[in-house]
């Protein structure tokens, strides 16, 4: 229903000079002072993001120190802004072929889309629940390989996440 | 004469530092309020619950750089925000907080200038408090913050005229212009504010827009003007600012208690205190809770009504403010005239 548009012409004398509106308003404003407050303390009070919350990309790291990742490159290859680098390199361990020499997110680029993530063939690089990234350089800002490697047990969340709704 | 010098000096230094401190600390309250009517917390990480912020506060406005514009007329640059702060400040000067008080057998007068035409001494210093902002607007070579500070005179002008006017009807009623005479004379509850309802209005409406508080902070309307007059200032001539528009807030929430709320009365149990010590003390008391329940008004009205638009605040200052404060006059007139 389209309420008809109120014109001044259309309110008496009384409701012209707006003291019931200025006042309703400032009840309304002083019963807010005494409601529940929103404010979450961060540093003190953290939050526990959801399971499908995408934090920082990171790398599924198998029992025996290996990485899952066989450096295919489609991550490298989808991520929109350009922000993965890897570098393939042969190896017989493990009954793969390939592993990355090199793997290196820069965080400065990462738009935390997660189609690195819904690409990867092999569930290898995955989102985590991490949000707190601070650098105080550009250089640091640059993960490699000992930063994003995190062992599948810490992982295993995400991992049932992901296999429950793909 | 040097035990009067002595002790208007002293009652000087309790005001200044009581009135400096309170309006330091009214900054932190309006913060704090206006984050509770926005569902928020506020400042509270500097000391208990945030109450060092206006230390903080402080400390920041000393190490900004201080910043004069390349063209700017620096001597009224520099001079501007000392004429706000001094005429904030002395304001207070006739403002009665107390009966008289006896300490040591002497009676001491809770007021620091007993002037006999109190009233006059306010008008015209709030008058002349227009000029620190518009030469501030003035001296910056800036057009934003000229504009804010013709704006702000015209509406200190135009507001000026209904204020004064509201001012002669509690001047009828108490029939003096002594500050004191006029708390003597709303003893036992007979406040101005019932005697004196559509001037109580006006006054209030007036001191509002005299104060620059919102809704007719036009001069300093951010979404058009930057920061009004204060936009080329910072650092401690900033701070200074801020401290006037406070203590502003502060003086006019006092006046309207002085004229309109009964100054130091106290509205009930004045028989059932005897000792005249204990008296005096409860009446001072009487006096801040009035002023701060007046200044948490004003708080509250600035987060709840929107600015008004300049031709607006104009229409309300000379169509339904000057009229009002006439009519007002007229009919305590009359009263006065058949009674």
């Amino acid at each position: 229903m389209i309420k008809k548009q109120i014109r001044k012409n259309d309110l008496n004398f009384f409701q012209r000079t707006y003291i019931t509106e200025i006042f309703k308003g400032l009840s309304l404003t002083f019963r807010k002072i005494f409601q529940k407050k929103f404010t979450r303390q961060y540093p003190e009070e953290k939050w526990n993001p959801p399971i499908s919350f995408r934090g920082r990309p990171v790398l599924v790291q198998e029992k025996n120190g290996t990485e899952r990742c066989v450096a295919c490159m489609l991550c490298a290859r989808v991520c929109p802004a350009l922000a993965i680098e890897i570098q393939a390199d042969e190896t017989f361990e493990y009954s793969k072929e390939r592993y990355p020499k090199k793997f290196e997110i820069n965080m400065l680029r990462c738009i935390f889309c997660g189609f690195c993530e819904e690409v990867c063939p092999e569930e290898a690089i995955v989102m985590s629940q991490e949000f707190e990234l601070v650098f105080s350089s550009q250089d640091e800002a640059i993960f490699g390989k000992d930063k994003l490697l995190i062992p599948k047990e810490k992982l295993q969340n995400r991992l049932e996440f992901l296999r429950q709704y793909r | 004469m040097f035990e009067v010098f002595i002790e208007s000096v002293l009652k000087i230094i309790i005001f200044f530092t009581v009135l400096i401190s309170s309006s330091a600390y009214l900054v932190l309250l309006e913060r704090k309020i206006c984050a509770y009517v926005q569902d928020r917390i506020g400042p509270n990480r500097v000391g208990f619950k945030g109450l060092l912020q206006p230390l903080a506060d402080l400390l920041k406005l000393v190490t900004k750089e201080d910043i004069v514009p390349k063209n700017a007329n620096k001597f009224i640059h520099h001079l501007s925000p000392i004429i706000s702060v001094a005429i904030a400040f002395s304001t207070m000067a006739v403002i009665p907080v107390g009966d008289t008080i006896e300490i040591f057998g002497k009676e001491i007068k809770l007021q620091i200038a007993d002037v006999n035409i109190g009233i006059l001494y306010i008008l015209s210093l709030t008058s002349i408090s227009v000029y620190g902002i518009a030469l501030s607007g003035w001296s910056s070579n800036n057009k934003y913050s000229l504009l804010g500070g013709l704006r702000s005179s015209a509406q200190m002008i135009s507001y000026e005229i209904s204020m004064g006017l509201a001012i002669i009807g509690v001047v009828m009623t108490a029939g003096s212009l002594e500050l004191d005479e006029i708390v003597k004379s709303q003893a036992g509850f007979k406040w101005n504010i019932f005697l004196q309802p559509i001037g109580f209005i006006v006054f209030l409406v007036a001191s509002f827009a005299e104060t620059n508080r919102t809704p007719f902070d036009l001069p300093e309307a951010e979404p058009e003007l930057v920061g009004g007059y204060h936009t080329e200032y910072s650092g401690l001539k900033f701070g200074l600012f801020f401290l006037a528009e406070y203590t502003n807030m502060i003086i006019a929430s006092a006046i309207i208690v002085t004229l309109y709320f009964g100054g130091w009365q106290i509205p009930f149990g004045e028989n059932f205190i005897s000792s005249s010590v204990v008296l005096s003390i409860t009446q001072i008391f009487s006096f801040l809770i009035k002023v701060g329940l007046m200044l948490f008004f004003f708080i509250l009205v600035r987060w709840t009504v929107p600015r008004f638009r300049y031709d607006q605040l104009m229409n309300v200052g000379w169509k339904i403010m000057f009229p009002l404060s006439l009519l007002n006059i007229l009919i305590t007139g009359i009263f006065y005239f058949l009674f």
